[in-house]
């Protein structure tokens, strides 16, 4: 394994709200196939732990590789970390696949427009293949008949589904996912995280932050539990939930479950 | 029935159309240039617009003409030594498209604010460049929020058009004033200009109700 290069590799990343140091060097490596949960309490900084992974929040200190290409990092203001170079971060970017708690489909075009923008702006895809490229991730998610809808005609489940296709459409190599269950009304959570069942089964290598500890442990490689900006626990998900070392896991866990 | 007067109020409507399109292309460049400068990260261009904007709605838009027209002439000539104004309808264009922006200049700011940041965050998520987010995703949604504000201000530049035949522009208002003052017959021939402004601001609601409903395609909530 050491020779091994991880898909993706966070090392020592530092997050401050002004004096407020919300992430305390979190390191974490995922290799192929790997799915990492990512638990804790609400303000632990799991979420902004994910969106410094793209750069959705800008770090104060650390390094985030793919597949061994490290993000260039320059400061810039208020002791943030900045990109360098916007056409290296929007190439990592789009081998980065997230999903936000609020799908955040596009409301004003239909579902295949929202599935085909990226491939066919970024990946230079003609419109013909960016179409049957969609149709089969449409498919896969269950919505084949939904492709000229709009997304303000979708529920939350389909909508999470159809921004799942959207990020799959750019054939990312890791995939994160900030709670894409928590916005959804009870009876349609199971749907998306079926989906998303599917994709772990498949060998895709996720990083999932979420409140559902059950499915966590039903299909995680590695689960990661997180309080106030640190990695307090983190292990095999029978490891992580059958015996937890930290008092602050167990009684999280005891909460949770 | 108008004393041969018929066909020149035809001409004046057909200037009053050009003047109000003129002005609204100008008033849309610098609306949006102004919810630009409004937003900036740069404070001095905050101000700047911000300063702009309260002037220049805080000024009677027939000022804003008269300045334009003689003002710029006035200027224009003392810079060069020789004689030179500004043709009536570049300077009445002008005038409104400034009253008309900094107007506008407010509605696209809320309408920019109004867009979640997600919106933008899901396609930079994706590696789209921030041009393209912002021409796909954060401009096409400005615009349908914006729709119903502009399309306000845009009636009241159509009326506001007739203030430009004070520095003798011949569109409708003053084809009219012209036509009642040498046939003596005022009530009939600003009875016929109101109708042509109804007529003209009654398809400006049309088309704009039009582009709404076009915009708003699919933004229905679901049942």
């Amino acid at each position: 394994m050491s020779d091994n290069t991880p898909t993706l590799e966070v090392c020592d990343l530092h997050k401050n709200y002004g004096a407020h140091e919300v992430l305390k060097g979190i390191s974490l490596a995922a290799h192929d196939g790997d799915v990492i949960s990512i638990i804790g309490s609400s303000g632990s900084g799991k979420s902004t732990f994910l969106r410094c992974i793209n750069l959705l929040e800008s770090p104060s200190r650390g390094a985030i590789r793919l597949r061994g290409e490290e993000l260039q990092l320059r400061a810039g203001k208020n002791g943030e970390l900045v990109c360098r170079n916007h056409r290296q971060l929007e190439k990592m970017r789009a081998r980065i696949g997230f999903v936000f708690q609020n799908f955040n489909l596009w409301p004003h075009m239909t579902i295949l427009d929202n599935i085909t923008l990226a491939p066919m702006r970024v990946r230079g895809l003609d419109r013909a293949q960016a179409i049957a490229e969609a149709e089969a991730l449409l498919a896969k998610v269950g919505l084949a008949d939904k492709r000229n809808a709009y997304p303000g005609n979708l529920s939350g489940g389909q909508q999470q589904r159809v921004a799942i296709a959207r990020t799959l459409a750019m054939k990312p190599e890791v995939l994160l996912f900030d709670e894409p269950t928590s916005a959804l009304d009870p009876e349609l959570v199971s749907e998306v995280l079926g989906v998303i069942r599917s994709l772990a089964e498949e060998g895709r290598t996720m990083l999932i932050v979420t409140h559902e500890m059950r499915f966590a442990r039903d299909v995680s490689s590695h689960v990661m539990f997180l309080h106030e900006g640190r990695i307090e626990e983190f292990g095999p998900p029978q490891e992580v939930f059958s015996q937890p070392r930290s008092a602050r896991c167990r009684e999280f866990l005891a909460s949770h479950l | 029935m108008f004393h041969g007067f018929g066909h020149l109020l035809i001409i004046g409507a057909w200037m009053t159309v050009k003047l109000a399109v003129a002005g609204l292309v100008v008033g849309l460049a610098l609306g949006l240039i102004g919810a630009a400068a409004a937003l900036s990260r740069f404070a001095p261009l905050r101000w700047a617009a911000n300063t702009w904007n309260t002037l220049m709605r805080g000024l009677p838009e027939m000022l804003l003409v008269l300045i334009l027209y003689y003002g710029t002439g006035e200027v224009l000539s003392r810079i060069t030594g020789e004689h030179v104004t500004l043709s009536a309808f570049a300077a009445g264009a002008t005038a409104l498209g400034i009253a008309f922006g900094a107007y506008a200049a407010e509605v696209f700011r809320s309408a920019l604010l109004e867009i979640p940041k997600g919106q933008r965050e899901a396609a930079l998520a994706l590696g789209l460049s921030r041009r393209d987010t912002f021409t796909r995703i954060t401009l096409p949604q400005v615009w349908r929020l914006a729709l119903p504000g502009l399309g306000n201000l845009f009636i009241v530049l159509l009326k506001d058009t007739a203030l430009v035949s004070i520095i003798g522009l011949d569109e409708l208002m003053r084809q009219a004033e012209n036509a009642a003052n040498f046939t003596k017959l005022p009530f009939s021939f600003y009875l016929a200009a109101s109708g042509i402004y109804l007529l003209l601001t009654f398809v400006a609601m049309q088309a704009i109700q039009h582009m709404e409903r076009q915009t708003n395609r699919g933004q229905r909530k679901a049942a």
